[in-house]
């Protein structure tokens, strides 16, 4: 049952297995374990990033394709529901409407793209991504009409999930609101996502993928045509990230294009995937974890590290909270140095 | 005599000015092992390439069973029935053995696009994939990554890929190529007995002459990309061209 549920492709080390554990229980229970406005924020973004990065895995780790139009179908997610409970009405339909023509369009996107380059290079397919990605991105914040340009979108998502809603009183402490609706509504969204693309990569169609990531000219001598399959994997993907897009905007009740097409946020997917480990999907769990952790906490961690070292010459100075992203920066440098197998390439390999 | 399997007509490729492969007519049978034999640079691997469809011709035609493959791409050309292994070794290098042959075998079953059942469940194409490295002796070495192997072993995979391909048209390339002394024999027993089982149409590529004597069916020569001799082995290694190709005699005429 379990090994269903993985698709028999387990962690593989005893480490590892802790370490996803714990991650998945205290996501599991973020909202009573960790109670608080930021914490529970910072869990239901996890969740969300961990659907991206895998989405990206799929596609980098295991096709050997890189894009860098994944922010894109994120947005075009995050947008598609947003328009929706704009214009149909806060109900769970348009959510689904949102979220399921988000994803369509992304996938037919994708498929555009797809077929106008993937034929020829890999390496045509990238640049061709990041003209459409920041296109896209112009274009989204030009049409203020339909999409709020700049200051984007802000919408009512349905009733049940907002604070407002109340059901029952207290359990451990915690209201029972709307709120906790909607971090579960994230939750348990993006767990299904991530299982389902756990069960494509290890499916026969994920084995073909992996061949023509390590050898495509063989894999077309022994019969598959190369390029359907990495459009495929293409359209998979792009779906995907558009759906994580929309579990973002149903979580946000705000879409705009700084938090959804950014091309910082382009960067961050692919330092989760490299630092999480490729080609792993496990190794989405952990870097988003990781990254979306240090985003939110490494700034508090050196403001208190600092006053700590009050008095010591240098230190504090180094440690002030307005260095976190010198530090993050440092940070990464050092477990790509250290992982170049990324976290989950180096548990597995220290069995 | 039968229709031909495969058959080129004046196939021909030129890179620029060079005429890799000059205007080659020939028939390949069914049940026949024909070896392919030139200096280098002859235009052996080429030839393939223009059959296999690595390369696009530049003129005349392939056809499989009568059937013109010229337009086809490699993947179409690998499900319509010829199969081809190559010089350098050229697997899935990260992918353990078994993996490597499930994969072929998968291919074969149409299942690629399978999305949501798992790879590992099917325990058909396990099976199928374990059947062929009993046969080329690798079992033992199933569950090891590719590229841990020996170079014998990764020679022995490569010949194991096309042999769970089972195509009409079998087509080595130097099938022991960089293979020690000891190890060579167990890949040319594989394709003696492959010829002795089944009425595959075999193309063989390949230098050593004693190899060439003991398999082959028929010889032809390619010598600067022009098809140079046709025939039984004792007529073609006798013959001036052979002998200049291969014992440097000089040739006063072709």
């Amino acid at each position: 049952m379990i090994k269903s549920l993985f698709s028999d492709d387990l962690p593989r080390s005893v480490v590892l297995s802790v370490i996803l554990g714990v991650i998945l229980v205290c996501l599991a229970l973020a909202p009573f374990l960790f109670p608080g406005v930021r914490t529970v924020d910072t869990a239901a973004r996890i969740c969300i990033f961990i659907v991206l990065v895998a989405s990206y895995d799929l596609l980098l780790g295991y096709g050997g394709i890189v894009s860098f139009a994944h922010t894109m179908f994120f947005g075009v997610g995050a947008y598609g529901v947003a328009l929706a409970l704009t214009h149909m009405g806060r109900g769970f339909d348009a959510i689904v409407v949102g979220a399921l023509s988000g994803a369509v369009v992304s996938a037919v996107l994708a498929l555009v793209i797809g077929l106008f380059s993937l034929r020829v290079r890999a390496i045509f397919f990238a640049m061709i991504t990041l003209a459409v990605a920041s296109a896209v991105a112009v274009l989204v914040s030009q049409m203020s009409g339909l999409t709020g340009g700049e200051d984007g979108l802000t919408f009512k998502t349905p009733r049940a999930l907002t604070p407002a809603f109340k059901f029952g009183g207290e359990l451990f402490g915690v209201k029972l609101n709307g709120k906790l609706l909607a971090y579960y509504f994230v939750f348990f969204g993006a767990l299904v996502l991530f299982l389902l693309m756990l069960r494509v990569v290890n499916s026969p169609f994920g084995r073909v993928l992996q061949a023509i990531r390590e050898n495509d000219f063989r894999a077309e001598a022994i019969g598959y045509r190369v390029v359907y399959y990495r459009v495929a994997a293409t359209c998979l993907s792009a779906a995907a990230a558009a759906l994580a897009g929309s579990l973002y905007a149903v979580w946000l009740r705000y879409v705009g294009p700084d938090t959804t097409l950014s091309m910082e946020i382009m960067i961050d997917i692919l330092l989760m995937v490299v630092i999480g480990g490729m080609g792993t999907m496990y190794g989405a769990v952990i870097g988003a974890t990781l990254f979306v952790v240090a985003q939110n906490y490494l700034q508090n961690l050196m403001g208190a590290a600092a006053g700590l070292v009050e008095g010591v010459p240098l230190l504090p100075d180094l440690l002030n909270a307005d260095r976190w992203l010198l530090w993050l920066g440092v940070l990464f440098i050092l477990s790509v140095y250290f992982f170049p197998t990324g976290v989950v390439g180096r548990l597995r390999a220290g069995r | 005599m039968t229709d031909p399997i495969l058959s080129t007509r004046d196939l021909t490729v030129r890179f620029g000015g060079h005429v890799a492969v000059d205007a080659v007519t020939c028939d390949f049978h069914a049940g026949e092992l024909t070896a392919i034999v030139g200096p280098n640079g002859a235009g052996k691997t080429t030839y393939f390439n223009l059959i296999s469809g690595q390369i696009p011709a530049t003129g005349g035609s392939v056809s499989l069973r009568g059937r013109d493959i010229a337009g086809m791409s490699v993947s179409q050309r690998t499900r319509a029935g010829i199969g081809r292994a190559f010089q350098l070794t050229n697997l899935f290098p990260n992918l353990s053995v078994l993996e490597n042959l499930r994969l072929v075998v998968q291919s074969k079953s149409g299942k690629g696009f399978n999305l949501f059942s798992m790879a590992s469940r099917h325990s058909e194409l396990t099976e199928a994939a374990e059947a062929v490295l009993a046969r080329v002796r690798l079992l033992e070495q199933a569950g090891q990554t590719v590229s841990e192997l020996s170079h014998g072993d990764q020679r022995k995979l490569e010949v194991a890929l096309l042999i769970a391909l089972d195509p009409a048209v079998y087509m080595f390339d130097e099938p022991t190529a960089g293979m020690s002394v000891d190890e060579a024999p167990v890949v040319l027993d594989l394709i003696a007995e492959l010829k002795a089982q089944s009425d595959r149409t075999i193309l063989l590529v390949e230098h050593k002459m004693d190899v060439i004597a003991r398999l082959a069916d028929r010889i032809i020569v390619l010598h600067n990309g022009a098809l140079a001799a046709d025939g039984d082995p004792a007529t073609v290694m006798a013959s001036d061209v052979v002998q200049e190709a291969y014992m440097g005699k000089e040739l006063t005429d072709v």
